[in-house]
């Protein structure tokens, strides 16, 4: 057994947008996949299942007339027997060839899917009956709108939303990460998955799906392939490559007569062969991506799966190449999901340290991240330490949404911070005063993007904690990239606008959406859409479900409610918003590789002709050895050379379709010149040397 | 759809009114009276009789005419039958033809040395071809001053100035009308009867 | 290659781009039903046509409808030039007499086609076979009508990627009448008075008789050529009022009347491209497509006039003047450059009118205008037949390069999607089908002498070379009609039954089966969204897309065509240098028959 060969998937470029790390890619070339597609690519031999493929269908009759008239020239002893075992072993291999791209991609579906299944067992579930009693019924019993109850340990049998209590949850089945999840009833991380493990608590779940229909269930037919559709793209292009072979069709079978005009008018010469009618068609015919077509789909599929993302249907992946319009949340995806402090500012009379010591203290008891961010700044800037607050006499005031404040009452000193409007309105009630000043450094925290969050020691004010959304680092490079690919991102953000259009600009994105509502973000998607652009978009609450929905792409996070699940048409199991800059560059990449082949395809035939008509005629007329240009060695080794690399190229081309085409984000102008280069004018030089060497290989070892 | 039957049958037969009946023959009206002689064929008249149009060629067959080129309308500018020969590259029949031609040229005009003028040994697209090059006449005078008896510069010269340039410079190509060539030739010429 | 050669190569290209605005500016307003500054002398024209064929102006049809008002129409136009040629004999203006009998029931039928399909091939002479009325009434006619149907195609397939999310791409009647009143008649009036006043005739009277210099009788035909002449040029149909066709020094006598008559019929084809780009509301599309038309028609002339310059190698062998070209088949006043330049010309074009014969040009000369016509004549191209073509080819190309930019096919901001990848490749095929089908029967069918079909035998009998070049006139004939173009490597007779017929139905398929499915997709064109332009959308304005719709117009047709054209021209080039002759016709083939 060769052993696998472990390759990068994607190119080592830096400015790649797919990231490096794939959580589940596993090398091309399994030995255990590469076993089974072996065997499927005969079982695919069927010329039902074949009829489906009609290149491929076209290759297979090809060669079985082929393999019937060696069989009758064996026995009737035709001439040209080994020319015509050579080609009719060659036809056939371009079948299996195509066969086995197929079942490669395939089988690796399957792995996966396997792997899945045997999660999947069949669990008991503890039914909830009316009279408040439970009954143990298995998993598969269930039905949609059944309750049951979860308790730690228990697999929960089937998707369903927690109607009551709290509990952890084991994902990883689903989404491969390890650490445990909240699962809770009401708001929006209410879901659950079938399959997954509840590690503590118990709680009650409502059924949502019935069996067979559940996620596992659906996310493993999506990666087996069972429930592949073909995609719009790819019927189109089905259609376009069974067009040609029509054409190519009958461009063959009418230089019969032609030819027979020929030998009549130049009596010299004979009629081709059937052998050589077919070769010639074959190696015509867009072979190569009518080989590879099916796999470069299941492999784009295979790839998004990869990114622990599921897409519902291949036909969101394809969408998402084409997308215009990218709607990111600001919160995560933009920026870090939290703001920190990063400066104190003071009012006049009052020292850093003095501020920095309040807002620490004040801080103490507050677990929010922007709490903590102040301990650390505090703690940084000034070298404060976090105190011990049993050491004093505290009492912690928390933030309420009535007074907009938090704070410690310690020692006799009432320390508040919170909204500018909040502190100003409690120091003034504490007898104090706020300068104008005050006030406009509050202005100018906010106008650069940041949080003001004024500290005030009783009457006495302090001064301003700025606290700061932080942009994710390598965002707007990101941002710049998705530019070029001629997509545009918009931020949503709850943020006033003056707040949103700072971040905004440090971002980089191109538009955003302030104080949006989910009314407000179903709106700009309709709008978007109604001007011609496809619009992508993340989401996880129920009251994303609608904008998700509209949305041409919707991922949903795993995290997120059934119902945004439900309306999106892929869900990250990662629950990684910034993942959708992932997904567009994958659908792009999917439909580049369709294209590259197919121009590859069709290019890669101008050399045919020249290696197969001069060779077909050459008796007949002798000055068409003009047309040799390849100086090819003889007639037959001409049509072989040319069917031999046909075959070839399709196999040679199955780790290309498998992974994708290299992609950089660019400009479509600038994408277009280089593959058009690659694949278009590659496509027309590379047959010329490529039959060339074959057919000093075959003139070497004398097979023609 | 049906409805649009009606349609169909009335807008043909309009149109056919407008642009088959009242379109040529308004034509026809106008050009008759702005360019008679134009419309109704140039035809040239010698000794008060019609003698051929100037835009069509003739056959030429006496060795005191110029000879037109080589014709493939009916027997030889029949204006009822134009066309060219058809032949292609490889035919045998173009080779036999230009190789009988080239043999007859030769015996006619003994003093020409060199390559012969393409278009004298090809049959032209229209078989009514007016024109030879000047070259081809060039290659008949010696031939046509011996018969009509008068200095090879003055048949020359004739030629010269029979001879059209190109249309301002650059279109089409120089030539020599045939017809007028060997009018002006029995003007100036006339062949001792 | 002379200079001035070179040189009225070079100005009429100058002239042709010099046009293409105005002309395109003058199309725009026309179709879109604005005022032009011919509405105050033609107006009322238009609208009486209106009103006598109850027809309202301002009612639109879906694709379904203006396609069956199309066939409709051209049903119509069949049936009435079939009853007229049928009927010559009993009708007017026939000053020579030809009688029904020459006019049998397969040429009628097929020349009626012909002129309805825009092809205009005719198996006939004109002038021994047709009476002034018929060159009149049915055939000039023809040349406006059907040229006026293919501009109405081409402006509703770009008004279906003008207009978003609407049913309708226009009215037929319409777009016809507007194409007859304001664009053909003018532009023919005009034409015909300039041809007339250099020496193209345009009379009712018969033959003359006239006695030659050496005393011979020479007829001298008659007819009203002029006013046929100049609508056979700027509506690209081509169908001479002579079997000489342009050539004909009554119909095209002299450098300049060639040199209009070139302009003549790229005018509309050339203008055709500025009204798209105008019509999408974006030149630089119009323009895009107007240089891959340039780049490929340069192209083609660049092969035929050094192919014709460098002449015929046998005949120099025999003393001809190596320096003259090929004079075969060529008329003196218009010489190499301008008769190669008119054979890539009228093959560019749909137009199919002839300066000189094709069948005598060398393999490469032929081979080039062969080429034009087997990729569907989408280089400027017939009237409106050219755009459309041109615009199903931008279709295959987008679709197939466009996925190369990562996102699914779109042009002129409409989707290419399955429904107009299968009518695209629907119109390529029926094309493809009908040239290589009947070809392929034609070169090896045999009949009997006596019988019905072909009464000089084999289908190769009724050629006038053998060889590559005998095959080549079968293909040849069989890709002019269904390319509708119409000029012919003319040593093939096709007034036998079989042929006729074949001929009629190559031509039909060639007109509606391409047409049809076009109209199609302007349907579902009009019917999509525009889709928003951003820099990740394919570009289709600059040189990188030229280069990339020439490479597939050239691709597309050279796979298709290289076995059959190997065997004609291609083997022909080759034979012709190594001095091989071909004489006796092929006979019946024994396999075949």
């Amino acid at each position: 057994m060769p052993t696998a060969i472990e390759q990068p998937l994607i190119s080592a470029d830096p400015t790649d947008l797919i990231p490096k790390r794939l959580a589940r890619a596993r090398p091309l070339f399994d030995p255990e996949i590469l076993g089974r597609a072996t065997k499927q690519s005969f079982v695919k031999l069927n010329p039902v299942t074949l009829m489906k493929n009609p290149v491929m269908f076209v290759v297979e009759v090809g060669a079985a007339v082929t393999t019937v008239i060696l069989v009758r020239d064996l026995f009737g002893g035709g001439a040209a027997i080994g020319f015509q075992v050579q080609i009719a072993i060659w036809l056939w291999f371009t079948v299996l060839f195509a066969n086995f791209a197929e079942a490669m991609a395939e089988a690796r579906g399957k792995a996966q899917a396997e792997a899945l299944r045997k999660t999947k067992t069949d669990s008991v579930a503890k039914r909830l009956l009316g009279s408040g009693k439970t009954e143990e019924v298995t998993s598969s019993q269930l039905r949609s709108g059944d309750v049951v109850i979860c308790e730690t340990n228990d697999i929960i049998p089937g998707d369903g939303e927690v109607i009551d209590g709290i509990a952890t949850v084991d994902e990883s089945v689903i989404t491969g990460e390890s650490a445990p999840v909240i699962r809770e009833s009401g708001g929006d991380r209410s879901a659950v998955t079938g399959g997954t493990k509840v590690l503590s608590d118990h709680v009650k779940i409502k059924i949502t799906s019935n069996p067979g229909e559940t996620f596992l269930d659906r996310m493993i037919a999506l990666v087996e392939g069972a429930e592949r559709q073909k995609t719009p793209n790819e019927i189109a292009l089905n259609i376009l490559i069974a067009g040609l072979t029509l054409i190519f069709l009958l461009a063959v079978v009418t230089l019969q007569p032609f030819a027979a005009y020929s030998v009549a008018s130049t009596g010299l010469g004979h009629v081709p062969s059937v052998a050589v009618l077919v070769a010639l068609l074959v190696c015509l015919i867009p072979t190569t991506i009518g080989g590879l077509l099916s796999a470069i789909g299941i492999a784009g599929m295979d790839r998004v799966m990869q990114h622990n993302v599921l897409a519902m249907s291949g036909r969101a992946v394809e969408a998402s190449g084409d997308v215009n319009t990218l709607l990111l949340d600001k919160t995560g995806t933009i920026t870090l999901g939290n703001r920190q402090a990063v400066e104190f500012l003071v009012v006049e009379g009052v020292t850093e340290l003095d501020l920095a010591d309040a807002a620490q203290l004040s801080s103490l008891a507050d677990e929010t991240p922007e709490g903590r961010s102040i301990v650390v700044l505090a703690k940084e800037k000034h070298g404060l330490r976090g105190r011990e607050v049993g050491e004093h006499e505290a009492r912690f005031i928390p933030f309420s949404a009535y007074t907009r404040m938090s704070g410690v009452d310690i020692d006799g000193r009432m320390l508040r911070k919170g909204a500018t409007e909040a502190i100003i309105n409690f120091v003034v009630e504490q007898g104090g005063t706020a300068p104008a000043s005050f006030r406009e450094l509050s202005d100018r925290i906010s106008r650069s993007g940041g949080t003001p969050l004024a500290v005030a020691d009783g009457p006495r004010l302090l001064g301003i904690v700025h606290l700061k959304d932080i942009v994710k680092g390598g965002m707007k490079e990101r941002i710049g990239q998705l530019r070029a690919m001629g997509i545009r991102s918009i931020m949503i953000t709850g943020d006033n606008p003056l707040t949103a259009a700072a971040i905004a600009s440090e971002a980089g994105v191109d538009d955003f959406l302030a104080q949006a509502t989910p009314k407000d973000k179903l709106e700009f998607i309709r709008k978007e859409q109604a001007e011609g652009r496809l619009v992508a978009m993340t989401g996880d609450g129920t009251n994303d479900a609608p904008a998700l929905a509209q949305a041409d792409v919707g991922v949903a996070m795993n995290t997120g409610t059934m119902a945004a699940k439900e309306a999106g048409n892929m869900v990250d199991l990662d629950s990684n918003p910034t993942k959708l800059i992932e997904i567009v560059a994958i659908g792009k990449q999917l439909l580049i590789t369709r294209g590259a082949l197919t121009t590859f395809s069709i290019a890669n035939d101008v050399a045919k002709y020249f290696a197969i008509i001069p060779a077909m005629f050459l008796t007949t007329y002798p000055v068409l050895g003009h047309l040799n240009i390849m100086k090819l060695h003889s007639p037959e080794s001409a049509v072989l050379a040319a069917v031999i690399f046909n075959a070839l190229i399709i196999i040679a081309l199955v780790p290309l379709a498998l992974r994708g085409v290299a992609y950089r984000p660019q400009g479509a102008a600038a994408l277009l010149r280089r593959n058009l280069l690659i694949y278009g004018v590659g496509g027309i030089l590379v047959p010329f040397p490529g039959i060339w060497v074959i057919d000093r290989l075959l003139a070497f070892l004398r097979l023609a | 759809m049906l409805k649009e039957i009606g349609p169909a049958i009335k807008i043909t037969l309009l149109l056919t009114l407008l642009t088959g009946l009242i379109y040529p023959l308004a034509v026809t009206g106008v050009t008759q009276i702005l360019f008679p002689h134009q419309a109704n064929g140039s035809l040239v008249t010698a000794g008060g009789k019609f003698a051929g149009s100037e835009l069509i060629g003739q056959t030429f067959a006496k060795p005191g005419y110029f000879h037109s080129r080589p014709s493939a309308a009916g027997s030889g500018y029949d204006g009822t039958a134009s066309g060219g020969s058809n032949f292609g590259p490889t035919s045998q029949k173009l080779t036999d033809r230009v190789k009988a031609d080239v043999d007859k040229f030769q015996k006619e005009n003994p003093g020409h040395t060199g390559p012969i003028p393409a278009d004298l040994m090809t049959a032209s697209a229209s078989g009514l071809d007016p024109h030879i090059s000047p070259d081809a006449a060039e290659a008949q005078v010696d031939r046509v001053a011996k018969v009509r008896g008068a200095p090879a510069d003055q048949i020359r010269s004739l030629v010269a100035s029979a001879t059209e340039s190109r249309t301002m410079g650059f279109l089409g190509e120089p030539r020599v009308n045939v017809l007028k060539l060997n009018l002006s030739l029995d003007n100036r010429y006339p062949l001792s009867r | 290659m002379t200079t001035p050669g070179v040189l009225q190569i070079v100005v009429f290209f100058l002239v042709v781009v010099a046009l293409t605005k105005p002309m395109g500016l003058f199309l725009t307003q026309v179709y879109e039903g604005r005022r032009t500054f011919l509405h105050p002398v033609l107006r009322w024209l238009e609208a009486l046509i209106y009103k006598l064929c109850g027809i309202r102006e301002d009612e639109e049809q879906k694709w379904t409808q203006y396609s069956f008002a199309l066939i409709l129409f051209s049903v119509v136009g069949v049936v009435l030039a079939y009853v007229l040629q049928r009927a010559q004999g009993h009708l007017p203006l026939n000053p020579q007499n030809f009688g029904t009998p020459v006019m049998t029931p397969d040429l009628a039928f097929n020349t009626a086609v012909s002129f309805v399909t825009n092809t205009n091939w005719q198996s006939y002479s004109g002038e021994s076979t047709v009476s002034y009325l018929i060159q009149m009434a049915a055939l000039t006619v023809q040349n406006f009508l059907s040229g006026a149907a293919g501009i109405a195609v081409a402006v509703a397939l770009t008004r279906g990627f003008a207009r978003q999310q609407v049913k309708t791409i226009g009215n037929f009647w319409v777009d016809l009448t507007r194409g007859v009143v304001y664009v053909l008649l003018p532009l023919s009036i005009v034409g015909a008075l300039f041809l007339c006043s250099q020496g193209v005739i345009q009379n009712l009277k018969p033959n003359v008789v006239v006695q030659t210099l050496e005393g011979a009788q020479q007829v001298i035909p008659m007819g009203p050529v002029a006013s046929q002449e100049s609508i056979k040029m700027v509506g690209t149909n081509g169908g001479g009022f002579f079997g000489a066709n342009s050539a004909h020094p009554f119909e095209n006598p002299t450098p300049l009347t060639n040199f209009v008559q070139l302009v003549m019929i790229f005018l509309i084809p050339a203008g055709l491209t500025y009204l798209f780009g105008r019509m999408v509301k974006d030149t630089r599309q119009g323009w895009a497509i107007f240089a891959t038309m340039s780049l490929l028609f340069l192209i083609g002339v660049a092969i035929t006039y050094p192919a014709e310059q460098a002449g015929n190698p046998i005949l120099t062998k025999l003393g001809l003047d190596s320096t003259s070209g090929n004079m075969e088949g060529k008329e003196v006043r218009f010489g190499v450059s301008a008769s190669s330049l008119f054979a890539v010309v009228t093959t560019d074009a749909s137009c199919g009118a002839v300066n000189a014969m094709h069948d005598s040009l060398t393999p490469l000369g032929g081979l080039v205008p062969l080429f034009n016509i087997e990729t569907g004549e989408v280089i400027f191209g017939g009237v409106g037949a050219g755009l459309y073509g041109m615009l199903l080819f931008a279709i295959v190309a987008v679709f197939i390069a466009g996925l190369m930019v990562g996102r699914t096919p779109e042009y002129i901001g409409k989707k290419i999607e399955q429904k107009e990848v299968k009518m695209a490749m629907l119109a390529l095929i029926a094309t493809a089908a009908s040239i290589l089908i009947f070809s392929g029967i034609s070169s090896v069918v045999d009949f009997s002498k006596t019988g019905y079909w072909n009464p000089p035998g084999a289908g190769t009998a009724n050629l006038t070379n053998s060889g590559p070049h005998g095959f080549a006139e079968i293909l040849y004939a069989f890709s002019s009609g269904a390319g509708n173009n119409g000029s012919a490597f003319g040593g093939i007779n096709t007034n036998t039954p079989w042929y006729n017929l074949t001929m009629g139905l190559d031509m039909l398929i060639g007109r509606f089966l391409f047409i049809i499915p076009l109209l199609a997709v302007a349907g579902s064109l009009a019917a999509k969204k525009r889709v928003a332009t951003t820099s990740g959308t394919f570009p289709t304005h600059g040189p990188l897309f030229v280069g990339l719709l020439a490479g597939t117009v050239v691709i597309v047709g050279a796979l298709t065509y290289f076995p059959a054209l190997a065997l004609g021209p291609i083997v022909e080039h080759f034979l012709m240098y190594s001095g091989k002759l071909f004489a006796a016709v092929v006979g019946s083939l024994p396999i075949w028959s």
